[in-house]
């Protein structure tokens, strides 16, 4: 499973590149260019070097005592992504692109963003760079993250509305695809998800392993073995398959990755592919996708903008259908009540995509023995979120 | 079978002319109006009718079209409906007519059973943007040798040379050369780009050359005319549908477009003339 995907961008029957023509020649340079960094040793030490002093990685694996205590089972660890610089686990990807966008002399990057973390971690890099920056954000998407935008342009970036279609992170893809269809000669698209054409979900993929890497030193060191399971919210997937990908070969720990219910399964009003979906073709990937009979893509519903997206990674749908990674959901309700439980339990307000995962462990550690350990991502901080759970509460600010 | 298709440009050369290819989203604003208007353009004098399905996430079309796929999708357009229609439109006319369809909607309906369909329903072509030949393998697989059917693949400003070669190569009934590196509807700048490349392209292929993307006005039509080997004009025509889409003259309008660029293609420039 290290071999994938194979040289055609395949995961199994999931992957592969359905694009126009005019950015074939810029995946295949891409490709070329990122295989060449990835076997280069000066590439990788600038990486750790950004990852290290700029991003402030390794980051902490900290044992939720409180929480565990108060659930009632196993022994809980948060890997906590949400101290990475920016907020999230967005800028390992958004910093390696960035250096891949510099080897190939590209002086302009444009990206998609749904709840604004991956748009600020890539205006963030764009600073540092010296990059011209253009963000595509959905107008329904601006609304409940208005304080991200806000951020993007004090970073300098251009943020462009999209107001197509459900106005969301799936228009902001489609928009930002167009956009590099038209400058592709001096432009990089950093895709901020393990989605897209090959290679952006391997490339993504290798980017936020690291994740995983520094948590499996981590947790055997501290408990001197493997966690039992692994749980991690999955929109696009690049928080999770960051934090799985290195344990893949442990066949004893078992992983869950949490999709976002939204108002429930039987409501129709959610992001729950793998539940309500099929095989599909969406941003130049194959994989499970939630559409109509027609082929015709879905509006999603959920409470984290994050989340808010019709398809899942291919690496996902790959793992899915063999049997190695679980996938199930969490309302927007029991994702709330997360938010508060890890707020008043532990002091860490949680972003809203990542208490989807603290709400799977919530159902799951009651069920298991005091000697057993979940490991879960925290995938970003709350503070994005502030105004939109106020909001949702009717507090005004 | 003998394609359509392939009988429209060996006529269109004998003729001495350039093929006219006009873009239709169907069921924009009904598959009514659509049906009226094919019959129309026919007579405006296209030679080929390219018919789009509507899809939710048009990634390499404008904002034209993306529009024009959601009033086709409003009005309860799907592929089957499309088939439908151009089975309809088999009653009546014999022009070559060429569906554009994302992946995804040929994907949901089935390939095997797309195939079958579209053969048994008439149509001459199929264009799909977001599948380069490299992905084109499931899709040829699962159709019947022999049926009379053309894949349609297309190459842009920024396909390589070993690309420009395999690409003409698997195109069947035309090549589709796509002007200019964008979206539809961008507006055209470098016909000497256009012509360049589509040279190229005739020196690795015996396949005819059709140019599209941002061909709006007559005079850009004639203008490729003299360079290539059919003209496709897409959102110009869309943006004349959208504009009188609440006139009962709609179809007069967008005929009158059509007859203006068939009759500037028939004065058509000689290269030289070209800017």
């Amino acid at each position: 499973m290290a071999n994938l995907p194979n040289e055609y961008g395949r995961f199994g029957a999931f992957g592969g590149r359905y694009v126009p023509e005019t950015l074939m020649p810029a995946l295949l340079e891409l490709e070329q260019a990122y295989l060449r960094a990835r076997a280069d040793r000066k590439f990788q030490a600038e990486l750790d070097g950004y990852l290290s002093r700029y991003v402030g990685r390794p980051t902490p694996l900290y044992f939720a005592e409180r929480l565990s205590r108060k659930l009632g089972g196993a022994r809980i660890y948060l890997k906590r992504e949400d101290l990475c610089h920016t907020g999230a686990h967005k800028i390992n990807n958004t910093i390696g692109q960035a250096l891949l966008a510099r080897r190939m002399k590209k002086q302009r990057v444009i990206a998609e963003t749904g709840a604004g973390q991956h748009g600020v971690a890539v205006a963030t890099v764009a600073a540092m760079f010296g990059l011209a920056c253009e963000v595509y954000m959905g107008t329904e998407d601006m609304q409940r993250q208005a304080l991200n935008v806000y951020r993007m342009r004090l970073l300098g970036a251009t943020v462009t509305a999209v107001d197509a279609g459900s106005r969301t992170l799936k228009d902001a893809i489609s928009e930002a695809m167009r956009d590099w269809t038209t400058n592709v000669r001096r432009t990089h698209y950093i895709l901020g998800s393990v989605l897209g054409a090959h290679p952006y979900p391997m490339i993504i993929r290798d980017f936020q392993s690291v994740i995983g890497r520094e948590t499996r030193r981590q947790i055997l060191s501290g408990e001197g073995r493997l966690p039992d399971y692994l749980v991690a919210c999955v929109g696009g997937g690049s928080n999770s398959m960051g934090l799985f990908y290195p344990f893949l070969k442990d066949r004893a720990v078992a992983m869950i990755g949490v999709e976002a219910g939204g108002l429930g399964l039987e409501s129709g009003k959610h992001a729950a592919r793998f539940a309500g979906g099929r095989p599909g073709v969406l941003h130049g990937t194959m994989t499970y996708l939630l559409q109509d009979d027609n082929g015709q893509i879905s509006l999603t519903h959920s409470v984290s903008a994050g989340l808010d997206y019709a398809a899942v990674g291919p690496e996902h749908s790959f793992y899915r259908e063999s049997g190695r990674i679980q996938y199930t959901s969490a309302t927007d309700d029991e994702a709330m009540a997360a938010f508060d439980l890890l707020s008043r339990e532990e002091g860490i307000m949680p972003a809203l995509e990542s208490a989807h995962a603290i709400a799977e462990v919530v159902k799951l550690a009651p069920r298991l023995k005091k000697r057993q350990t979940i490991l879960v991502n925290l995938s970003g901080r709350g503070d994005k979120d502030v105004q939109h759970v106020a909001r949702i509460r009717g507090v005004t600010l | 079978m003998k394609n359509r298709l392939d009988a429209a440009f060996a006529q269109v050369k004998a003729r001495g002319d350039k093929a006219l290819i006009t873009y239709l989203m169907a069921g924009d604003p009904s598959l009514q109006d659509t049906k009226t208007l094919v019959l129309e353009l026919e007579q405006a004098g296209a030679d080929v009718v390219e018919l789009g399905v509507p899809f939710s996430d048009p990634i390499a079309d404008g904002p034209v079209i993306q529009r024009a796929a959601e009033r086709a999708l409003r009005s309860g357009t799907s592929l089957r409906r499309v088939l439908t229609l151009v089975a309809e439109l088999r009653t009546n006319t014999q022009i070559p007519l060429v569906l554009m369809a994302y992946y995804n909607t040929v994907h949901a309906f089935g390939l095997v059973e797309f195939w079958r369909q579209a053969v048994a329903a008439g149509v001459d072509g199929l264009i799909v943007p977001d599948m380069p030949p490299e992905e084109s393998g499931p899709l040829c697989s699962a159709a019947e040798e022999g049926n009379g059917l053309h894949l349609i693949f297309l190459l842009a400003p920024t396909s390589t040379p070993a690309r420009r070669t395999a690409v003409a190569c698997r195109s069947r009934g035309f090549v589709y050369y796509v002007s200019l590196t964008g979206i539809t509807g961008a507006k055209l700048t470098d016909l000497e780009d256009v012509r360049i490349n589509v040279e190229k392209i005739r020196r690795v292929s015996d396949t005819p050359v059709a140019v599209g993307f941002g061909i709006a006005t007559a005079d850009e039509a004639a203008q490729v005319a003299g360079i290539a080997d059919g003209v496709i004009i897409g959102s110009a025509i869309v943006r004349q549908v959208e504009q009188y889409q609440h006139d009962p003259q709609m179809t007069e309008h967008v005929a009158r477009f059509v007859r203006s660029v068939k009759q500037a293609m028939n004065r058509q420039q000689p290269v030289s003339d070209l800017n």
